[in-house]
């Protein structure tokens, strides 16, 4: 078997399929998103080349920064609620009644699409009927903010449903770091006096280390480039006040139809991604790897 | 054990793949079907003239008038599908469906990649102009030759001429009044009114027995802009708004201005729903239906819902009049001037494969759409109609019989605009409305995006 697995022509075999879709799918869209960033191009009729002339706008577009800030505070809210999926998936893994009920009540909004997610919060949010503000109004708030209206509030009411969504899904993956670590290491602790939150603090959470640092990278990534919620239940507005980096691009594509624009748009995000993927991994870079003794 | 779950994966494997064949072999059943044309299921050709069998022909036809929103005229546009197919056995049309938002990003995306429908559905002006230029439309001045051309009423087909050629049909023709809940009229004693301030005199006292006065979904956006653009109508006369929408006159008018200024008055005087900003069109439609919101500035369009759509209760369909919007004392413009335009139109695309037949069908439907639209969906075509022999809603004649007597129609201001233009309109109504802007950075916005389109043509 590994002689064969080492034979050049079986290794080009095995990776090439793969490897050409990869290539197609997702590899050449770039460089030709950076390629029609270089260009004044309504989706439609002829290209123009202007250089680098889109990139200098997006450089001086409020807008475009407006939206990246929002962007931004996403990935900061996501990445601090790890540390409380982290606490569920810690009290789950310990040998709690009904934790296996919990983890499935948990993951539910995974198996939810984001468009029902967005209708089921648009009826939460609703400003007169909904379940969020007929609660507040029965509890005797006399003016219940209008959520998706207020355009002070509507970016913090949006990643609620945001962050509900995501839950299961690293719940899901700690809660699998967390049972993977062998019970007898936690067994000798006890036995020598630890309690629970010294065994979580010194033993659990170094181990699941790892994990951790790629669910952060996954979190900040997936928050840079997140799209389909805000888009449904917002719009990005009122007056962009919940405008995304990719919603702005998809704005500026799908409505003004300035592709050559968005295309540009669509490349920083994709740089900010590569950025931001990389000062993660330097900062969160450990000199020494703990391992199960 | 080992052996056991072997066969087992090997069981599985098998599961899938004879699941996979069934769904592929199901999906081509499917679109043998769908060529058949469904509707004749003889030997398909008997009924050809001459014996030569004309090729089989699929005509991809994207609307937006989906059962559940459009009722009337889904079933229209199905019983004319039908109709055409069953005159001509070799044609088969295919519709795609879709609701009014979704259908413009669809449209949108198809014509990216240069995939659109043969027959689609467009609005006119400024939301025409990129696909003409990118040669994705077909001119249909042909059709208008051979006989269509006086089936329309005058004025109609222009919004869709780009440079002397037409490129689309219009099938509806739309003003908007306010529609109003008679029976909470009735119940606090308001009279239509005649002045703004009698109108403001109605918000007031709505507001203040907790009825909220005006049902409005500003997340779609193009709901705000038609209460601005009959503030802009009444205060600085439809000679200076049309211009302004042109380019040609400063949104900086005074009478503008005011427009602006009194739409955040009606804001802070709580005229609209809660949290109207973050609502869409249909989300504030319910309120109106539900009898929570008393007054509702709308198309047209939307007259169905309050004469003959069944899934409406009768009570409030009965309930339910309209209003010009009133005049404002000292202002320019007088109540029978409207806002509205022809509404959609069909376009037949550049590159269709089929493009002659889709152009028949195109004809046929024009001509088809005009008598059933009126008293299957109580949609006012763009085709002419004499409606003294039908049997109608009173609520459409009234309606009908105003647009007979209006002085003018400004086109409305998002339709007019090209997208870029339009997109600032829009964006900019939001921020009135939600108070992020001033008046008067209103009214420079405009300005910079209007007079910004003009460059290039200069």
């Amino acid at each position: 078997m590994d002689r064969v697995m080492s034979n050049k022509w079986v290794i080009a075999a095995y990776v090439l399929p793969a490897l050409l879709l990869i290539l197609v799918v997702v590899y050449i869209p770039i460089i030709l998103t950076g390629y029609f960033g270089l260009h004044e191009w309504n989706g439609i009729g002829a290209m123009k080349f202007i250089g680098l002339e889109q990139y200098k706008t997006l450089i001086q577009d409020g807008k475009f920064w407006d939206s990246a800030l929002h962007s931004f505070l996403l990935a900061v809210f996501s990445t601090l609620s790890l540390i409380l999926y982290m606490i569920v998936a810690m009290v789950l893994a310990s040998r709690i009644k009904g934790a296996n009920t919990f983890r499935k009540i948990y993951l539910i909004p995974m198996l939810l699409s984001s468009v029902a997610i967005a209708q089921l919060w648009l009826k939460v949010y609703h400003p007169t009927n909904g379940i969020l503000n007929s609660l507040l109004v029965s509890l005797g708030v006399p003016n219940p903010p209008a959520w998706l209206s207020d355009s002070s509030i509507v970016l913090y009411a949006i990643f609620i449903p945001i962050l509900w969504q995501y839950a299961g899904f690293y719940i899901l993956i700690y809660y699998a770091a967390l049972k993977n670590i062998p019970e007898t290491l936690i067994e000798a602790a006890r036995i020598d006096g630890a309690n629970a939150l010294q065994i979580a603090w010194k033993i659990k959470l170094p181990l699941v280390m790892e994990v951790f640092k790629v669910t952060i990278v996954l979190a900040v990534i997936g928050s840079l480039k997140y799209f389909d919620l805000i888009y449904i239940m917002t719009g990005g507005g009122p007056n962009g006040a919940s405008e995304v980096m990719a919603s702005y691009m998809y704005r500026i594509a799908f409505n003004i139809y300035d592709f050559g624009y968005a295309s540009a748009v669509g490349f920083f995000l994709l740089v900010i991604s590569l950025v931001a993927t990389f000062i993660i991994r330097k900062l969160t870079a450990t000199k020494e790897k703990i391992e199960y003794a | 054990m080992y052996k056991k779950r072997r066969t087992l994966i090997l069981l599985l494997s098998l599961c899938l793949m004879l699941l996979v064949a069934v769904g592929c072999a199901g999906g081509k059943n499917n679109t043998a079907a769908d060529g058949n044309g469904g509707n004749d299921p003889g030997p398909a050709p008997v009924n050809n003239e001459g014996g030569s069998q004309p090729e089989e022909v699929t005509i991809t036809f994207m609307h937006l008038w989906p059962e559940g929103i459009s009722a009337g005229q889904n079933r229209i546009v199905n019983q004319i599908i039908s109709e055409y197919e069953s005159l001509n056995p070799h044609v088969t049309i295919k519709p795609d469906v879709l609701e009014n938002e979704q259908y413009k990003n669809k449209l949108k995306i198809l014509s990216t990649s240069n995939e659109l429908p043969d027959v689609g559905v467009t609005w006119a002006a400024g939301f025409l102009a990129p696909y003409v230029e990118g040669e994705l439309f077909t001119p249909l001045d042909d059709l208008l030759d051979s006989g269509l051309r006086d089936k329309f009423v005058a004025g109609t087909t222009e919004a869709y001429a780009i440079d002397g050629k037409t490129y689309a049909l219009p099938l509806e023709f739309n003003i908007a009044p306010i529609y109003y809940n008679k029976a909470i009229f009735e119940q606090y004693e308001l009279e239509v009114p005649k002045t703004y301030a009698e109108f403001k005199q109605i918000v007031e006292t709505l507001t203040s027995n907790g009825i909220a006065p005006i049902a409005l979904g500003n997340k779609d956006r193009w709901t705000g802009s038609l209460w601005y653009m009959y503030l802009a109508d009444r205060y600085a006369g439809q000679e200076t708004l049309a211009k302004a929408i042109l380019g040609e006159a400063s949104f900086m008018d005074e009478g503008l201005l005011q427009a602006a200024r009194e739409v955040q008055a009606l804001v802070d005087s709580e005229a609209f729903v809660r949290g109207f900003n973050g609502l869409s069109n249909e989300e504030a439609k319910s309120e109106f239906l539900n009898s929570t919101a008393a007054m509702y500035l709308m198309g047209s369009w939307d007259l169905p819902n309050f004469t003959t759509n069944t899934d409406i209760p009768q009570e409030f369909r009965d309930s339910v009049g309209f209003f010009k919007f009133p005049v404002v004392e000292g202002g320019k413009g007088d109540i029978d001037s409207w806002v509205g335009g022809p509404g959609v139109g069909l376009f037949v695309a550049e590159n269709s494969p089929v493009k002659e037949e889709a152009k028949k069908f195109v004809q046929f439907f024009i001509e088809k759409w005009g008598e059933q639209s009126v008293t299957g969906a109580g949609v006012i075509p763009a085709t002419k109609v004499d409606t003294s022999s039908l049997d109608l809603p009173q609520l459409y004649l009234d309606l009908f019989n105003e647009m007979n007597n209006a002085s003018s129609i400004t086109l409305f201001a998002d339709v007019q605009m090209d997208p870029a233009a339009a997109e600032v309109h829009l964006t900019q109504i939001q921020a009135l409305f939600g108070k992020a802007v001033t008046p008067e950075e209103f009214s420079a916005a405009h300005d910079e995006a209007v007079q910004i389109e003009e460059v290039p043509e200069e």
